[in-house]
C-alpha cells in the first residue's frame, strides 16, 4: 500500500498519512461497501483515490497523467541488443537464453541480497509501472480490477506490465549469474 | 538444404514469429489474453524453439518469485497510529451519542 501511494507523493512521510488515512476510510466506510468489486480491490481504489487527492495538494500529480502511463517509456522493453538484427538470423536470440532449475524462485528469496535486489528494482521502476506490478504480481488483484483502480486502458496495463517484468527478470538473471554455487 | 533455405522454412514452421516477437508476447502469453490465432502461433514457436521456452520459464519463475517476496512490513509506528485511531473510532461508533468515551474507558 506504501509503494502505491509512493507512485502519486512526494515523500515516504506523506505516503504513510495517506495509507493510515485510507484505513481510516475503510473503517469509517465498511458499511457502505457493496461487494461489487473484492474488498482488496476496494481497499487500493480508497489508498489510489487518498493518494492522488494528497499528490494534487502536494503538486506532485497531475490528474489524467496516469491515462497515458503507456507512453512514460519509450523504446522495445527487451534490448534490442538481446536479438541479431541483420541477416537470416534477424530476431533470433543472439545469446539464447538459459534454463533456470526448478526451484530459481527459492533460492532468489533465501538470498538477502537477492530480495533486496528484486526490492530495488521494484523501488526504481517508474511510479506507473511500479503500480501495475504491485497490483497484479504482488497483490495478485485482476488486470481487469488493476485497470480499474489505476484508470488505465487494458493495452496500457499489459505494456507497463511486460516492461516491468522484463526488468525484474533480468535483476533476477544478473543474480543467477554470479550466484555462489554450492559444491555437490 | 542450403542454409538460408533451411531458415526459411523454420520461420514459416514456426508461425513466421520471431523469437524478439514472441518475448515480446510472453506477458499476454501467460495472461491468456491473446487471440486463438496468435496463441497458436506462438505455442508453435516454442514448441520448436528451446531458447523462447527457456525465456518463458524464466518469466515463469520470476512471477513466482514476486508472488512469494515477503509482505511489506508495516513500521510499528503506523501500526501503533493506526491502532490508536482504529480504538477512538470504535469508541465514537460505540457511545450513543457519537461523542467519544475514549477518556472515560481509560
Amino acid at each position: 500500500m506504501l509503494r502505491l501511494a509512493l507512485a502519486y507523493v512526494p515523500s515516504h512521510a506523506v505516503a504513510e498519512e495517506v495509507v493510515q488515512e485510507a484505513w481510516m476510510g475503510v473503517f469509517e466506510g465498511i458499511g457502505r461497501f457493496e461487494g461489487r468489486s473484492s474488498f482488496q480491490t476496494w481497499l487500493f481504489r480508497i489508498v489510489t483515490n487518498r493518494a492522488k487527492t494528497r499528490g494534487v495538494r502536494e503538486r506532485r500529480y497531475e490528474p489524467f497523467g496516469l491515462g497515458n502511463a503507456g507512453d512514460e517509456e519509450e523504446g522495445p522493453s527487451i534490448e534490442d541488443s538481446l536479438f541479431v538484427t541483420q541477416g537470416d538470423l534477424q530476431g533470433h536470440w543472439v545469446t539464447p537464453p538459459q534454463a533456470w532449475e526448478p526451484d530459481t524462485p527459492e533460492r532468489a528469496l533465501l538470498s538477502k541480497e537477492c530480495r533486496e535486489a528484486i526490492t530495488r528494482a521494484i523501488d526504481g521502476l517508474p511510479p506507473t509501472q511500479r503500480q501495475v506490478m504491485m497490483l497484479r504480481d504482488i497483490e495478485g488483484v485482476s488486470s481487469e480490477d488493476t485497470c480499474n483502480i489505476l484508470e488505465i486502458s487494458e493495452t496500457n496495463q499489459r505494456v507497463l506490465l511486460h516492461r516491468a517484468r522484463i526488468k525484474v527478470r533480468k535483476v533476477l538473471a544478473e543474480y543467477l549469474s554470479h550466484e555462489p554455487r554450492s559444491v555437490k | 538444404m542450403n542454409k538460408q533455405l533451411k531458415n526459411r522454412l523454420m520461420a514459416y514452421m514456426a508461425g513466421n514469429l520471431s523469437c524478439r516477437e514472441v518475448a515480446n508476447l510472453i506477458t499476454e502469453y501467460l495472461d491468456g489474453s491473446l487471440s486463438l490465432g496468435q496463441r497458436l502461433r506462438v505455442q508453435i514457436h516454442l514448441g520448436m524453439c528451446f531458447a523462447c521456452r527457456n525465456f518463458l520459464k524464466q518469466m515463469q519463475y520470476t512471477l513466482l518469485t514476486l508472488q512469494r517476496l515477503p509482505p511489506e512490513p508495516i513500521p510499528p509506528h503506523i501500526k501503533e497510529e493506526l491502532l490508536r485511531r482504529f480504538r477512538h473510532w470504535r469508541s465514537i461508533q460505540s457511545s450513543p451519542d457519537g461523542s467519544s468515551t475514549e477518556k472515560t474507558s481509560q
